[in-house]
């Protein structure tokens, strides 16, 4: 047994660029869902725009990198007005419906055959990256013995670990004061707010923003990581994963989504390493296991670990059950 | 019902004055109204909820809005306080028209409702209820929300008149419990407390007394005797009728939509249309004969509820 490896792939799962990402989107998703109880199944569309709008503007615009990152941040802004003004008067379902499929059809746009001259189809964009990785600071590799990284992951994780860190200030400050009050309040009776002579719309709008832009950090982490974006990775299993992540770490936690996120990726990689590694030894037979079915099975593993979890921790790793207990209306 | 007070409280004197010489008829004009509604009509499909000709609302006085199921007085406070939009109408708080104008900006002019479902905001403590009526807070804007001297001083003002509010309202052993955890009365009584946070000219309460148990019964009446001790005028739908006649000033009777008969408590109440109203005949408010009555039960079981 490898057990070198098995712990190493596992321990780089805790602080890569993956892990960043799906944390950034995760504490988006909180402020949308846990805080405010807005349903939003699309939160990879708020990646996806993010990572194009700095891709396309660089590689295919050959605009300066800055003014990619200024257009993928308002791309996210103009994704949360379209998606809000229509829907955000309805019934909470509603969000959902508009939001799932305006996700699948940005994804559809991305990888279109008719726009693939500006978005390179499925295929993707690459080299709209090399503005970020010259700023890199470090040169050499950080060796740690049993993980490593290179100067450029190094560099990846810097500047996601300061993203994750400015935006869980940003979220911790929002929602201890009056505004986050409000947003609390919305997520348990929005009609008892507006009683208040609260804009209701206004601020489940400004949470949709705000939600959307955190999540769109991680669309530029992934995207920088893989000096590549691809249409595929936006896909509606990113937005499962982000809920899955949010709902671990424990909804409307400040910390939630990071220490989610980190278990969820720790988890998936440790199975993932260690089931071949096992079939490799001959401790699981081939007739019940081969090689290529154990990737399949670690995600079948992790899946049955979170619905333990929900059942007999519904609050997540932070949450409190007796607020979970509480009927939320 | 211990009511050896001899003197009778300012604001019931007050009211009682100004209610004096107002008719005992639907639609009466009142000395000086707080609220003002002319032919608001809400129509489900075929089903008119609401056809209200003319109602006046007297300023600083109790008024109770009673009627069967189905009279349409849930529908009429969802009208006036922006939660629904009639079909037809018009109405004017303060001098100032309301119609079509937004349940949150109704809240800011001075009339805030409650629900007839308790509304507490389970997952928020007692004191952030509270602390949520609050109006006018510099913290409720996103960008200055992230820094909290802009908006601290003016969070401790509101958390002090939230304690008093919770203090008068004996919910101060409770200031940092879930609103959730409370029982239906202390529920009713947060929802008030916190309506009381706003500030208004008018409360409008949706059923203060469904689902309280009788020892808290006498200490929300009190609560609500006292917002017209402090000048707020109170408007109540409710069903119980010995506390419509134990606190209101004056009664508004609906049935089927329209504002049947007016009065004070006891006049209404032996109000033959009002009866009718509760026992189910028609009411259309004209004579009282019982051949006419008989004739148009008659005619109703042919024709069914659909008019």
């Amino acid at each position: 047994m490898n057990w070198e490896l098995i712990f190493g792939v596992s321990l780089e799962s805790l602080f890569n660029a993956t892990m960043i990402a799906y944390a950034l989107a995760a504490i988006g998703l909180n402020v949308h869902f846990g805080y405010t109880g807005l349903l939003n199944f699309g939160q990879s569309a708020f990646l996806g725009v993010a990572a194009y709008g700095l891709a396309m503007a660089v590689a295919t615009f050959g605009a300066p990198f800055w003014l990619g990152l200024v257009i993928g941040l308002l791309g996210a802004v103009v994704l949360a007005l379209l998606l809000g003004i229509p829907t955000l008067r309805l019934r909470a379902d509603y969000l959902a419906i508009v939001t799932i499929a305006a996700a699948e059809i940005i994804r559809l746009l991305f990888r279109s055959v008719t726009l693939s001259e500006w978005t390179g189809g499925s295929d993707g964009l690459q080299r709209f990256s090399d503005d970020f990785y010259a700023m890199n600071p470090y040169s050499s590799t950080l060796d740690l013995g049993i993980v490593s990284w290179d100067n450029r992951e190094l560099w990846v994780m810097t500047v996601g670990w300061i993203l994750i860190a400015v935006s869980l200030v940003v979220v911790f400050l929002a929602m201890r004061s009056p505004w986050g009050r409000v947003i609390k309040a919305i997520r348990e009776d929005e009609d008892a707010v507006r009683s208040l002579g609260k804009n209701v719309v206004s601020y489940k709008m400004q949470s949709l923003i705000l939600g959307g832009v955190l999540g769109s950090l991680g669309g530029f982490v992934i995207a920088l990581s893989n000096a590549a974006v691809q249409p595929d990775t936006y896909g509606t299993e990113f937005t499962f994963y982000a809920y899955t992540i949010v709902i671990l770490g424990g909804a409307a936690r400040v910390f939630g989504p990071v220490i989610g996120s980190m278990i969820f990726w720790f988890l998936l990689a440790f199975i993932n390493a260690l089931l071949p590694e096992l079939i490799k030894n001959g401790y699981i037979p081939t007739w019940f296991m081969t090689p290529t079915q154990a990737g399949a099975v670690g995600y079948v593993l992790v899946g049955l670990g979170l619905i333990l979890l929900l059942v007999f921790r519904p609050q997540g790793i932070f949450g409190d059950k007796k607020e979970v207990m509480l009927d939320g209306r | 019902m211990a009511d050896d007070t001899t003197t009778v409280p300012p604001g019931v004197l007050k009211a009682r004055e100004a209610l004096k010489d107002v008719p005992h008829e639907p639609g009466a004009k009142k000395q000086d109204p707080i609220l003002v509604a002319d032919s608001v009509v809400r129509r489900f499909g075929g089903l008119t909820a609401v056809n209200v000709g003319h109602v006046e609302i007297q300023r600083g006085a109790i008024t109770a809005l009673i009627g069967p199921n189905g009279a349409g007085k849930t529908t009429f406070f969802n009208l006036l306080t922006g939660f629904d939009r009639p079909d037809e109408g018009k109405w004017e708080f303060n001098g100032k028209s309301l119609a079509g104008v937004a349940a949150h900006k109704v809240a800011r002019q001075g009339m805030v409702r409650t629900f007839q479902l308790t509304k507490a905001l389970s997952r928020l403590s007692v004191i952030d209820n509270m602390r949520l009526g609050g109006t006018g807070q510099k913290g409720e804007k996103f960008w200055a929300s992230l820094i909290p001297g802009i908006w601290s001083g003016q969070e401790k003002e509101i958390t002090e008149r939230a304690d008093e509010l919770l203090a008068r309202f004996k919910l101060d052993a409770k200031r940092e419990d879930f609103a959730g955890s409370l029982s239906g009365g202390q529920r009713k009584l947060l929802e008030m407390a916190r309506a009381l946070m706003v500030q208004p000219d008018m409360v409008m309460l949706d059923e203060p007394m469904a689902g309280v148990n009788p020892a808290l019964t006498q200490s929300l009446l009190g609560h609500v005797k006292s917002l017209r001790e402090d000048g707020m005028t109170v408007l109540f739908v409710e069903h119980d009728m010995d506390m419509v006649r134990d606190i209101s000033d004056w009664v508004i009777v609906m049935g089927q939509g329209q504002v049947i008969a007016e009065g004070t408590p006891d006049t209404v109440m032996a109000d033959p249309r009002v009866i009718d109203a509760y026992l189910g005949a028609h009411h259309d408010g004209t004579q009282h004969d019982p051949e006419a009555v008989a004739e148009e039960v008659a005619e109703e079981e042919g024709t069914t509820a659909d008019d």
